[in-house]
């Protein structure tokens, strides 16, 4: 070991990041969802690449090899199956992830830079996501991108060029489906596994946030142990695996026996080969895009409806900044921050299933007042935080 | 360490740079263009013809021009007597936010006038409308003066592809640049012959 440490600090390593990086000890439920983030992550990857051995990126075989990696490939139904549920799992993982943050303020000084990585992790997650659903060359697949690629075609002077550039034809076709495969099994991993780095490096720099929102390192031993920190390993590396225990078994329930979760995860169209002839019966993208697709038909003109969808996603990312509360915990904020973020995840959940729906009129003006709930949130974060009043908030951690 | 910053040694620190970002920018060009359409792409995207000489009154053919279906109607009389009546009705009725060449921004969206060619993709998301030429009250629309009805969201069209108020389309439906060859014969993806001004 004394050889290895003198080329390349492994034990050190080891220390900094797991025996001696000391985690805040009350963490609880909400704090499984990174590991199990990166646990989908290495699932992606691994099935990712197992299905590349046989996935043709070709617009006349791409819709028969999916089905031929399902049926004639050993043990292929399995792998194509935890690839496809491994990616709606991503955004469960993801949402409630992002969520814990919401409540905990872990976006708040000194995690600003956490969370913006992490916005960038979930926005190449979203492209990732996105091009994947492209590969299986399903009707679904080729109208959901042409609707999305079209988005771009709506930005005035340059549209119509910027339009053909990403497609690289006219259409839809070979062309678009061939780059849409090299980027979503080469270059958008790479672009990931690079944030995931930089977001944990970051993270290990600050150390992690608690649900009671205060800095573990002001109290520290004669060591220099924070008193409220216990040592990652092997403390929380066992508390996780009992999380990855209990995410597996969802998991792999929905795998074996409910792999389209009755057209949620798999949607019915896209057992049905692209046809730019015939357009599905009710285009809709998966689950996890639907809030934003929701704000996106609500509005009648294309452009405004594009700044609408991506300045919902935009906002996030001044999050830190708008919220200028020295507080971070949900647990002593008032009364007034609780009702603005359960109405904010409300709204957020009910435009996720209003954008799932083919759109009466009643559900137009729903979209319309849950985007306004949705914008609302950051305003009134900005307003509120300024004197926000809070109950006392601990010196130490508590339980 | 001086205090002193050494001109000539800043100078030139600042020229490599220049040079360096300029000679980033150039290398970065072929790697963004090699994402346009390639030379196969677009030779297979260029003009179509159409032969009109059997399309008889009240008739639609479809071509397929660049993947989308291209919709060619020979309009009876009575179908272009419908068109100044229902301005009311349409969202944009003289065409201003819509997209079409010069010659067809006029009332019946077209160069010859009972000749409608248009791109048959709803403005709205893409998918392609149904025609319902007859000017006869339809389970969508009580007061049908014939036209394109979208089966996907409800939009509603008029025999000019002008939509209706209340539809989700915000825009009357694409005209595509085309041009006659002569009675007969059209050719749609471009606006004027080659050699023509």
């Amino acid at each position: 070991m004394a050889w290895m440490d003198a080329r390349l600090p492994v034990t050190k390593m080891w220390k900094d990041h797991m025996a001696e990086y000391y985690a805040p000890k009350n963490f609880n439920f909400w704090y499984f969802f990174g590991s199990l983030a990166m646990l989908v992550l290495v699932n992606q990857l691994l099935t990712g690449i197992w299905l590349t051995m046989h996935y043709k990126p070709d617009a006349e075989q791409a819709f028969g090899v999916i089905e031929y990696i399902k049926r004639d490939v050993p043990w292929g139904w399995l792998i194509r199956y935890l690839h496809t549920t491994g990616a709606s799992a991503f955004f469960i993982v993801v949402y409630l992830h992002m969520f814990r943050g919401l409540m905990y303020g872990s976006y708040k000084k000194p995690r600003e830079l956490i969370w913006v990585f992490g916005m960038i992790i979930y926005v190449a997650l979203m492209a990732e996501a996105f091009m994947g659903y492209v590969l299986p060359w399903g009707n679904m697949s080729y109208w959901g991108a042409k609707v999305i690629t079209q988005l771009f075609g709506v930005i005035p002077y340059v549209g119509d060029t910027l339009l053909e550039w990403i497609r690289g034809d006219y259409l839809i076709s070979d062309a678009t489906l061939n780059r849409f495969f090299a980027l979503h099994v080469v270059a958008v991993p790479i672009v990931l596994l690079v944030l995931v780095f930089l977001h944990i490096a970051a993270l290990h720099t600050v150390g992690s946030n608690n649900p009671d929102g205060i800095e573990i390192k002001k109290y520290k031993d004669e060591n220099g142990v924070p008193l409220d920190g216990i040592p990652f390993h092997p403390y929380y590396s066992v508390k996780d695996i009992f999380g990855v225990g209990m995410f597996m078994l969802i998991f792999l329930f929905i795998v074996f026996v409910k792999p389209d979760l009755g057209g949620l995860f798999l949607e019915h169209d896209n057992f049905t080969p692209a046809n730019p002839m015939v357009t599905p019966e009710h285009i809709k993208p998966v689950w996890y895009f639907t809030p934003f697709y929701a704000m996106l038909k609500a509005v009648p003109d294309p452009l405004g409806g594009m700044i609408i969808m991506f300045s919902a996603i935009i906002m996030l990312f001044f999050l830190p900044w708008l919220d200028r509360s020295e507080v971070k915990s949900i647990r002593y904020r008032l009364l007034p921050f609780k009702i603005a973020l359960s109405a904010f995840v409300l709204s957020f959940l009910i435009l996720g299933w209003l954008g799932m729906q083919s759109g009466s009129t009643i559900q137009g003006y729903m979209t319309i007042a849950c985007t306004f709930i949705y914008f609302s949130y950051f305003v009134f974060i900005y307003f509120y935080s300024k004197n926000e009043k809070h109950k006392p908030i601990p010196e130490r951690v508590t339980h | 360490m001086t205090d002193k910053v050494n001109e000539s040694r800043r100078n030139l620190l600042i020229s490599t740079s220049i040079v360096g970002v300029v000679g980033a920018a150039f290398a970065a060009v072929p790697f963004i263009k090699s994402w346009m359409p390639s030379e196969r792409a677009k030779s297979a995207g260029g003009p179509v013809g159409a032969d009109i000489s059997k399309l008889d009154m009240g008739q639609k053919l479809d071509v397929s021009w660049r993947g989308q279906p291209i919709f060619i109607v020979k309009r009876e009389e009575k179908q272009l007597a419908t068109l100044p009546g229902i301005k009311d009705r349409l969202k944009d009725p003289d065409s201003e936010n819509s997209i079409q060449p010069e010659f067809a921004k006029n009332l019946h969206r077209s160069q010859k006038e009972e000749l409608l060619v248009m791109v048959g993709i709803c403005t709205h998301l893409g998918c392609s409308p149904k025609f319902y030429p007859e000017i006869v009250p339809q389970v969508f629309d009580s007061q049908w003066r014939g036209g394109f009805y979208c089966p996907c969201h409800n939009s509603k069209f008029d025999i000019s592809g002008r939509v209706y108020s209340g539809s989700p389309a915000g825009t009357n439906l694409v005209i595509p640049p085309y041009v006659f060859v002569d009675e007969n014969n059209l050719i749609i993806g471009i606006d004027k012959l080659e050699g023509e001004a």
